[in-house]
C-alpha cells in the first residue's frame, strides 16, 4: 500500500518538479519535459524476461539437450525403418524364407539371422516397427482427443459436469488397467485397430486427470475472467484461450504415453492377443521366449528395438519437460 | 437512473472452513460519468464485489441493475449484450494477457464475438484503439511478453474500451505498476474517461491514489461498506475509525512517525465477528459494538457510515 | 560517528549479458536503519542477495569489495559464509509464506536456525523459540509454537520470520521488501516492531524498499538506485524536501499524496515518459532517456557522484539549474 504518499512537503507540494511552464524553455531540454506527452515507452522496448514459453526458445533448449537429440534421431530413424520396410523387405515378414535357426552373421543374406521357423528376423524387425508405431500413435491420438475433451470440460465447467465426468474418470483408473486390456482385447478379434482402441480405452483417463488439473488452474486467469468479461462463449474460451496455455504439460505426457502404447502393444502380443496376422515385436519375443536359452538372440534383438524405441520417447519427453517447463526456460 | 445500482448485494462461497461471506451486504450505486473508488484491504471482499458486479461471480442474494434492468439472474446469453457495456481492467497485467495471443488477436476477439464490423473494419479498429492508448502501431504483430508491465496495462485499457462501455471496474489498475509507470496510467485513464464519458468503479488498496482519482469513495471492511462520502468529505472528515486508521496508517513524510493506528489482524471472512464487524480491532468499541451490528446511515447529505460512535468521533 | 558495520566498494555484479547492479558503493554504520529505495528493475534485491552471498546460479560478482566487520565477505570460502549467514547477518524476504517451510511448525523452523549455529537441546529449542516469538510480538506464543505457517496470517508470518532472522541476535538484517506483501495497517505493525528490534538487539538494518512514504519513516539515511547504479543518497528529510536527482524529483512529483488535495479535475499527474528498461546499453547517464533535462554531455559517460555533504550524494552535474523550474506549474497546462 501507498507506495505513493509523499505529504505536504513544500518542494513537492504543487508539483515543485513539473513540466517546464511555456517561458521556462531556457534550461532547453533536448526534448520535450515530464509533460503529459503520451509516454511513447513502446518504442524502445526489449522484452521482459517472464515466464512464456515462445516457440523458438523452447525449440532452442530442446536442441540443446544432446539426450532429447539423440531421442528424435532415433524415433526418426524407427520411422524412416517403418516407412521403407515394404520396399526394403516386399515380402511378407511372416513366411519362411531361410534355414531356422541361422545366427546373426551366420548368412550375409539374413544379417540378423532367422527364427525357429526360417523367417527372417531383420525383416521381422522392420515390418515390427510399423505395427509399434502405428499402435502407439493412434492410441495416443485417440485417448488424448477423448481425454483432452473430457477434461476440459470439467475442469472448465466444473460443478456437477466435473462431479459426474470424475466420477467416470475414477471408474476407469480403479480397474486395473492391464487386466482391462486383456479382457477387452479377449471379448473383440484381435487385430491393429481393436487394439489401439483397447490402449485408448484405458489411457485416456490420465490425460483427462491432466488436462482438468490444468483447466482448473488456468480457468482462474485473469486473461479467463477478461475473456468472460467480454462476453466469449465457452467454446471460443475453452479452445482458444485456455486450451494453447494447457498443452505443454499434455505435450509432454503424450511422448510418453506412445512409448507405454507400445509396451502395452508388445506384451499383448507377447501374450499371444496381438493381431496373429501381422509380426509385431512383441510377437517376435513371444514365439522367441521359449527358445531364449539356445537361440536367445531371437528374444534380445525386438527387445532391444522395444528398448530403444521407449527409451528414445522417454529422452523426448524429458526435453519436451525442459523446454516446455517455464521454470527451467528461464535462463535469465 | 443510475448506472448502476446494487441492493443488499451478497456474494458467499462454500469453503471447506465454512461459509466464506466475501461480500455481505452491500448497497452501492455508481452515477453516469462517476468515478467511485472502493478502498479496502486485502481480504475484505472488494475484489469479489467488482466481479460480482459484472456477473463474473454469482451473487447469493440481492439485486444488481444496469441501466435499470435488473441483471442478477440474466442468463448468459442475453448477459452477452450487457456485458459489452460494463468491462474491466485487472490488476496483474501480465495474468490478464493471454500469454499465447498477439496483440491484435487480443484485441481483434471481443469484435469478433460481438460480430462488430468486417475483418478491415476491426483491424481499423484495432489500430485506432491501440493508438489512442499510447502503444506503437507494430504492438499488434507482437505477444504480451515483449511488453513492460505499463504497457500491458495499457492493452488492458485499449481492451476494455473496444466495445465502448459506460462502465469500467479497474480492480487495482496501478498497483502491480512501478511508481514511474503509475501517473501514466492514472492520466490515461483520466484522458480516456474525458473523450469516452466513461464511469470507473475503481478498486484500489492505495489511498493516495483514490484520493486523486476519484469522485467518491466507499470504504469496505470485512464485506460491507463501512463509509461512503465525496472525495473532498471523505478526506477532510472521516468518521468511521477504519477509514481513519487506514489514512494514519499510510506513512507520510510530513508528519512524524506515529503509532501503529491498528493492532491485529482482519478476521477471516468466513468467521465474522459478531455486533459491529469492526469492533475486535476498533479504538473507540464500546458494549453495543459488540452486540448490535450498526446500520449505514446517513449524517449528513452524501455521507454516510455505518458506527454507532461515528457521531463522537470529532 | 558511529563504526561501520559494512562497507560496499564498487560493487558490480553481472548475468552472461547485462550487469544490473554497476560500481556500488554505500556504507552501514552499527544500528542504523539504511534504506535503499528503487523500482523493479534497479538491482536493489541482487545487491541484497550479494551481501548474503545468494546470487542466483547465472549471476556473479565481477568486481568490488563487501566489507564487514573488517572481512571482505567475497574472499570468504563456502563454509565461512554460512557460519555468518544467520548469525550475523541475517535476511528476511518479501513473501513471508512462500520464505516458510509448509509441513513444519513454526517453532521447529525458529529451532532450526538455533541448532544451525548453536548446540542445543530440543526442549532448550523449543524454549528459546517460544522466548523469540514473544520477542516478535505473537500473542499466545506458548500456543503459537506449534502451529504450521498457513494457520497464520501474512503479518503473523512475516514475524515469524523477523524471529528466525533475529535468532542469533545478527549485527546486520536486511529486510528486502518486508511489507510488500501486506497491507496498510500490518506494515505499520510490522516496520514498528523492526524498528523495536533494530534498537533493541543494537543491530543495523538495510531496508529495501520501492516505497518512498516507508524511507520517510523508517529509515535514518536513503540510498536511491535507478538501473544498478546509485543516484542519490541523502537523509530521508533532505530526500523529500529538496529532491536533487531528476529522477527522485520525477518520482515524487509523479506520485499522488494523500495529503495534498491535487484532485484529477485540476489536471494530470506529472508523468516521467518511458520506463526503466530503456536505461539498458546507455551508454552515459542511465536516466538520460527518460530524463526532460537531459543534454548532449549527458550522453557521454557515467555522471559521478558528486557529494555536497558527506551524506548528500547525487550523480548529476546539473542539479542548480533544476531547481530553476517554478512550482506549480502543472497546474499551469
Amino acid at each position: 500500500m501507498s507506495t505513493t504518499d509523499f505529504g505536504a512537503f513544500p518542494a513537492v507540494t504543487g508539483g515543485a518538479y513539473a513540466a517546464p511552464a511555456t517561458s521556462e524553455q531556457a534550461t532547453a531540454p533536448e526534448r520535450p519535459a515530464w509533460s503529459n506527452v503520451k509516454a511513447p515507452d513502446a518504442r524502445s522496448q526489449p522484452t521482459a524476461a517472464v515466464a512464456f514459453t515462445n516457440g523458438r526458445r523452447a525449440l532452442k533448449v530442446f536442441l540443446a539437450n544432446p539426450n532429447a537429440l539423440f531421442g528424435t534421431a532415433f524415433l526418426a530413424l524407427v520411422i524412416a525403418v517403418a516407412l521403407l520396410a515394404p520396399v526394403l523387405y516386399p515380402d511378407d515378414p511372416l513366411s519362411m524364407v531361410g534355414k531356422p535357426f541361422l545366427w546373426p552373421g551366420q548368412d550375409p543374406t539374413f544379417p540378423l539371422g532367422t527364427d525357429s521357423l526360417g523367417r527372417d528376423v531383420l525383416a521381422g524387425i522392420l515390418h515390427g516397427s510399423r505395427i509399434s508405431l502405428f499402435v502407439g500413435l493412434m492410441a495416443t491420438a485417440l485417448s488424448l482427443t477423448f481425454g483432452v475433451f473430457v477434461g476440459a470440460i470439467a475442469g472448465y465447467f466444473a460443478g456437477w459436469v466435473d462431479d459426474l465426468l470424475v466420477r467416470l474418470i475414477e471408474i476407469f483408473q480403479t480397474l486395473p488397467s492391464f487386466v482391462l486390456l486383456v479382457v477387452l482385447v479377449a471379448i473383440v478379434q484381435p487385430s491393429a485397430t481393436t487394439v489401439t482402441l483397447a490402449i485408448a480405452v484405458i489411457s485416456w483417463p490420465t490425460v483427462a486427470r491432466l488436462t482438468r488439473a490444468e483447466f482448473r488452474t488456468i480457468r482462474e486467469k485473469d486473461f479467463v475472467m477478461a475473456a468472460r468479461s467480454l462476453g466469449f462463449g465457452h467454446g471460443r474460451i475453452i479452445f482458444r484461450e485456455i486450451l494453447p496455455n494447457a498443452l505443454p504439460p499434455i505435450i509432454v505426457t503424450s511422448s510418453v504415453m506412445v512409448a507405454t502404447a507400445i509396451l502395452m502393444e508388445s506384451a499383448l502380443s507377447f501374450m499371444g492377443l496381438g493381431d496373429p496376422n501381422v509380426v509385431s515385436w512383441g510377437s517376435m519375443i513371444g514365439t522367441g521366449r521359449e527358445l531364449v536359452r539356445t537361440a536367445w538372440y531371437l528374444t534380445a534383438l525386438p527387445g532391444l528395438a522395444i528398448v530403444f524405441t521407449v527409451l528414445a520417447l522417454n529422452l523426448i519427453g524429458d526435453g519436451l519437460n525442459d523446454a516446455l517447463n517455464p521454470r527451467f526456460t528461464q535462463d535469465r | 437512473m443510475p448506472l448502476i445500482l446494487a441492493s443488499d448485494l451478497k456474494t458467499h462461497y462454500k469453503t471447506r472452513d465454512g461459509l466464506l461471506r466475501s461480500v455481505d451486504g452491500v448497497d452501492l450505486v455508481v452515477e453516469r460519468g462517476e468515478t467511485v473508488g472502493l478502498v479496502g484491504e486485502s481480504g475484505c471482499g472488494k475484489s469479489t464485489l467488482g466481479k460480482t458486479l459484472l456477473r463474473l461471480v454469482d451473487p447469493t442474494e440481492g439485486r444488481i441493475e444496469f441501466k435499470g434492468e435488473d441483471i442478477t439472474t440474466l442468463d448468459q446469453g442475453r448477459l452477452r449484450n450487457v456485458r459489452k457495456s460494463i468491462q474491466m481492467i485487472f490488476q496483474d497485467p501480465f495474468a490478464s494477457l493471454n500469454p499465447r495471443h498477439t496483440i491484435g488477436e487480443i484485441l481483434e476477439a471481443p469484435l469478433i464475438v460481438h460480430k462488430a464490423g468486417n475483418r478491415p473494419a476491426r483491424r481499423r479498429t484495432v489500430a485506432g484503439i491501440i493508438a489512442k492508448v499510447g502503444l506503437p502501431a507494430d504492438a499488434i504483430n507482437r505477444y504480451p511478453h515483449e511488453f513492460s508491465g505499463g504497457q500491458r496495462q495499457r492493452i488492458g485499457i485499449a481492451r476494455a474500451l473496444l466495445l465502448n462501455p459506460d462502465l469500467i471496474v479497474c480492480d487495482e489498475p496501478v498497483s502491480a505498476l512501478d511508481l514511474s509507470i503509475q501517473a501514466q496510467i492514472l492520466n490515461l485513464l483520466v484522458e480516456m474517461k474525458k473523450e469516452f464519458g466513461l464511469s470507473y468503479l475503481f478498486i484500489s488498496h492505495d489511498l493516495s491514489v483514490v484520493r486523486y482519482f476519484c469522485d467518491r469513495v466507499l470504504v469496505m471492511y470485512l464485506g460491507r461498506i463501512v463509509e461512503s462520502a465525496d472525495n473532498e468529505t471523505l478526506w477532510s472528515d472521516p468518521r468511521h475509525p477504519y477509514t481513519r486508521a487506514l489514512m494514519a496508517a499510510v506513512p507520510d513524510p510530513s508528519r512524524p512517525r506515529q503509532a501503529a493506528p491498528l493492532g491485529g489482524d482482519l478476521p477471516s471472512p468466513s468467521n465474522i465477528p459478531s455486533g459491529c464487524r469492526f469492533h475486535t480491532r476498533c479504538p473507540l468499541a464500546t458494549q453495543l459494538c459488540r452486540v448490535a451490528d450498526p446500520e449505514f446511515r446517513s449524517i449528513k447529505p452524501g455521507h454516510q457510515v455505518a458506527c454507532h460512535v461515528a457521531d463522537q468521533t470529532n | 560517528m558511529t563504526s561501520l558495520l559494512l562497507q560496499v566498494e564498487n560493487l558490480t555484479i553481472g548475468f552472461p549479458r547485462a550487469e544490473p547492479v554497476r560500481n556500488l558503493s554505500f556504507e552501514v554504520r552499527a544500528g542504523e536503519t539504511l534504506a535503499i529505495v528503487g523500482e523493479s528493475g534497479s538491482g536493489k534485491s541482487l545487491t541484497a542477495l550479494a551481501l548474503m552471498q545468494l546470487l542466483p546460479r547465472a549471476a556473479a560478482v565481477i568486481s568490488g569489495r563487501i566489507i564487514f566487520d573488517d572481512r571482505d565477505l567475497l574472499g570468504l570460502d563456502a563454509r565461512e559464509m554460512r557460519h555468518l549467514r544467520g548469525r550475523d547477518i541475517a535476511m528476511i524476504f518479501q513473501e513471508p509464506m512462500t520464505s516458510l517451510n509448509p509441513v513444519m511448525s513454526i517453532g521447529r523452523q525458529i529451532g532450526e536456525v538455533l541448532k544451525a549455529h548453536e548446540k542445543l537441546s530440543g526442549r532448550a529449542a523449543r524454549e528459546r523459540a517460544i522466548e523469540l516469538l514473544k520477542l516478535v510480538r505473537i500473542p499466545a506464543a506458548e500456543k503459537r509454537v506449534d502451529d504450521y505457517p498457513h494457520q497464520l496470517s501474512g503479518g503473523m508470518r512475516q514475524r515469524v520470520m523477523i524471529a528466525m532472522a533475529v535468532a542469533c541476535r545478527p549485527k546486520l538484517l536486511i529486510a528486502d521488501e518486508p511489507t510488500t506483501a501486506l497491507d496498510v495497517t500490518i506494515q505499520a505493525q510490522v516496520l514498528d516492531l523492526l524498528d523495536t528490534l533494530r534498537r533493541e538487539l543494537q543491530m543495523a538494518v538495510v531496508l529495501i524498499t520501492h516505497d518512498l512514504g516507508v524511507v520517510a519513516q523508517w529509515a535514518d539515511r536513503v540510498v536511491v538506485m535507478y538501473a544498478g547504479r546509485k543516484v542519490e543518497q541523502a537523509l530521508p528529510g533532505e530526500l523529500f524536501n529538496d529532491p536533487l536527482h531528476p529522477y527522485t524529483r520525477g518520482l515524487l512529483s509523479a506520485s499522488p499524496r494523500l495529503k495534498h488535495d491535487f484532485h484529477y479535475l485540476e489536471g494530470p499527474l506529472t508523468e516521467i515518459s518511458g520506463s526503466i528498461v530503456s536505461a539498458a546499453g546507455e551508454v552515459g547517464c542511465p536516466f538520460r532517456p527518460r530524463c526532460c533535462q537531459a543534454r548532449a554531455s549527458c550522453g557521454h559517460q557515467v555522471p559521478p557522484l558528486i557529494a555536497q555533504t558527506p551524506d548528500r550524494l547525487v550523480a548529476c552535474p546539473f542539479t542548480s539549474s533544476l531547481k530553476a523550474v517554478p512550482d506549480a506549474a502543472h497546474l499551469s497546462l
